[in-house]
């Protein structure tokens, strides 16, 4: 059983068509990878299932994203809730314009969460067993929001190197503490799917790996679909793989397969390096 | 070889002896000015000339203080009028407006950019003093709507395009991605604009509304023409007044039989120079402030 579904979707800048009837299904609790040449449509793909590829301007969309069954371009769809379901991660790090824990705060106080809802949330998260829970006599003196920002710098691999100074200004992280900080913001909003747009492309390999290790962590609770243009990437992270090819889905399937046994000729050359 | 260095340093010295003479005009006329109102300093108590509304130079008499107040009334009035439309169209017209919206509004706020004050002027005594003065008679005043709110109503319309496109083109100017995830995690739009697109661009508007501030605060000929120009301090809104730009333009080379006449027409431009120099000092701390707190959008 799948939640995420996309049928028929095409996309169209005016009358450049960047996507040709996608079908496909997108695995839950498991790490897709859209590869393929650069211009390809992967970008396009991925913001058309939460919907901000409309931000772009002139974009057509046709066709359906099914999540949980429900089309999210539908008349009655409410684009605000799909996001905290589906987030985003954008390909350079945006630190927004306030401190570290305003950023990754920002999320659970635009969906003006509640005290209870917050609650309700950690405790959840809890049983997931990603963060070691942490016993100390000062905590009783946090609140909520301390908590959940907390646990999400955890989640995100960045809370050592940022615990002493949460109120300052997010800017002036390294890229890949950004990067990460990314990360954080958007698992606070509790997502069920997470989209990365080459998450590491911006990064020093280093952090680029340290991303990479937190989705595979991360892939027990969420459903991760990431771009990459980095063969080795994919190889080394997804569970699942869509090669894209001029706006058509060439090929997919489980990682192992599409790896070892391709079926498509254009797969094959794109996989020997024939076409980049 | 020798002929290529040769042009270099020449091109130096030009370079140089450019903003060298940019940086000495300033200078000189400060000095002018300074020089030229040493006269009347001396002669009279410098309090007095400042903080003094008897305006009355046949007797000796140079009050300042109408002049000043009615300056500073006229261009704060003006920025209250301007500040918040100005700030809430280029919000419009950087965030909400198609592109064909903008290819719209943008010439012609550039146009109003360009209108010579003495038309506006026109247009205010055509318009604006008229309806000034029916305000008045609905307020109870019999004002003939030559006025401190004329004045300002005119002023305002005339900062308007320069704070709009300022403020626009640094609106425009806050990175897309920036607008894309805070959208991404389910904002809406007001609530992206309103924490991430404002607060990343504090700075530049800040710096708008100071670049209008000088321009109002400067602006002669279309107050002159609308504002009543009588020698007192305006008690409301529809009381004339009179600023240091009008009481230059209107008197100098016209009073000069008068004894320190000359003198004290050029403390007042002193005295204007002055004030915007003070306000621009004022913002510059204001600005240095906000980036030491880095609510600007540096990359």
């Amino acid at each position: 059983m799948t939640h995420t579904k996309l049928r028929k979707l095409k996309i169209s800048y005016g009358d450049n068509h960047a996507l040709k009837e996608i079908n496909v299904d997108i695995p839950d609790k498991q790490i897709t990878a859209i590869i393929g040449p650069s211009g390809c449509g992967k970008t396009t793909l991925l913001k058309s299932i939460n919907r901000i590829i409309e931000l772009s301007e002139g974009v057509k969309v046709r066709g359906e994203v099914l999540i949980d069954g429900a089309n999210i371009y539908g008349k009655d769809a409410d684009v605000l809730a799909l996001r905290k379901k589906v987030g985003f991660l954008p390909q350079r790090p945006c630190p927004l314009p306030m401190s570290i824990y305003d950023n990754v705060a920002f999320g659970p106080r635009i969906h003006r969460l509640s005290e209870e809802q917050i609650t309700k949330q950690l405790e959840k998260q809890k049983t997931n067993g990603l963060v070691k829970k942490e016993k100390s006599k000062k905590y009783q003196d946090y609140s909520k929001m301390d908590h959940l920002v907390e646990h999400y710098l955890k989640l995100a691999g960045l809370w050592d190197e940022v615990k002493d100074r949460l109120h300052s200004s997010a800017s002036k992280l390294s890229i890949g503490q950004q990067q990460r900080l990314a990360l954080a913001r958007v698992l606070a909003i509790e997502p069920e799917v997470i989209l990365a747009d080459e998450p590491t492309s911006a990064l020093d390999p280093l952090s680029a790996k340290l991303v990479e290790e937190q989705f595979k962590l991360l892939k027990k609770d969420y459903t991760i679909v990431i771009v990459t243009h980095i063969l080795r990437q994919a190889r080394r992270i997804a569970d699942y793989v869509m090669f894209m090819y001029l706006g058509e889905l060439i090929e997919h399937g489980p990682a192992e397969k599409f790896f070892n046994a391709p079926q498509k000729d254009k797969t094959k050359e794109y996989l020997s390096g024939e076409i980049s | 070889m020798k002929a290529r260095k040769k042009a270099d340093s020449i091109a130096t010295f030009f370079f140089y002896s450019s903003a060298i003479f940019i940086g000495i005009l300033a200078l000189i006329i400060l000095a002018v000015l300074v020089v030229k109102s040493l006269p009347i300093l001396s002669n009279n108590n410098f309090f007095e000339l400042l903080f003094s509304s008897s305006w009355r130079p046949s007797r000796g008499e140079f009050g300042f203080l109408p002049f000043i107040v009615g300056t500073i009334e006229v261009t704060l009035i003006a920025m209250a009028i301007a500040i918040p439309i100005c700030l809430l169209s280029s919000i419009y017209l950087s965030e909400y407006a198609t592109k064909r919206m903008r290819s719209i509004f943008m010439p012609v706020i550039d146009l109003l950019a360009g209108i010579p004050s003495v038309v506006f002027g026109l247009f205010g005594i055509l318009v604006i003093v008229p309806f000034v003065s029916f305000l008045g008679k609905m307020f109870g005043s019999s004002t003939t709507g030559y006025s401190l709110l004329s004045g300002s109503i005119i002023l305002a319309i005339m900062v308007f395009p320069i704070i709009i496109s300022v403020a626009t083109a640094v609106l425009r100017s806050v990175p897309h991605e920036l607008r894309e995830s805070s959208l991404a995690l389910g904002a809406t739009r007001w609530q992206t604009v309103k924490k991430v697109v404002v607060r990343s661009s504090i700075g530049g508007l800040i710096a708008a509304v100071v670049l209008g501030f000088s321009r109002a605060i400067g602006e002669t000929m279309a107050v002159l023409m609308v504002i009543g120009n009588v020698a007192i301090i305006p008690k409301s809104l529809f009381d004339p007044a009179y600023t240091l730009t009008s009481l230059i333009a209107n008197n100098y080379g016209e009073m000069m039989s008068i004894p320190m006449y000359d003198s004290a027409l050029l403390l007042a431009a002193l005295m204007l120079l002055l004030i915007v120099a003070f306000f621009n000092i004022i913002s510059h701390i204001i600005l240095s402030k906000l980036i030491k707190h880095n609510y600007t959008n540096e990359a």
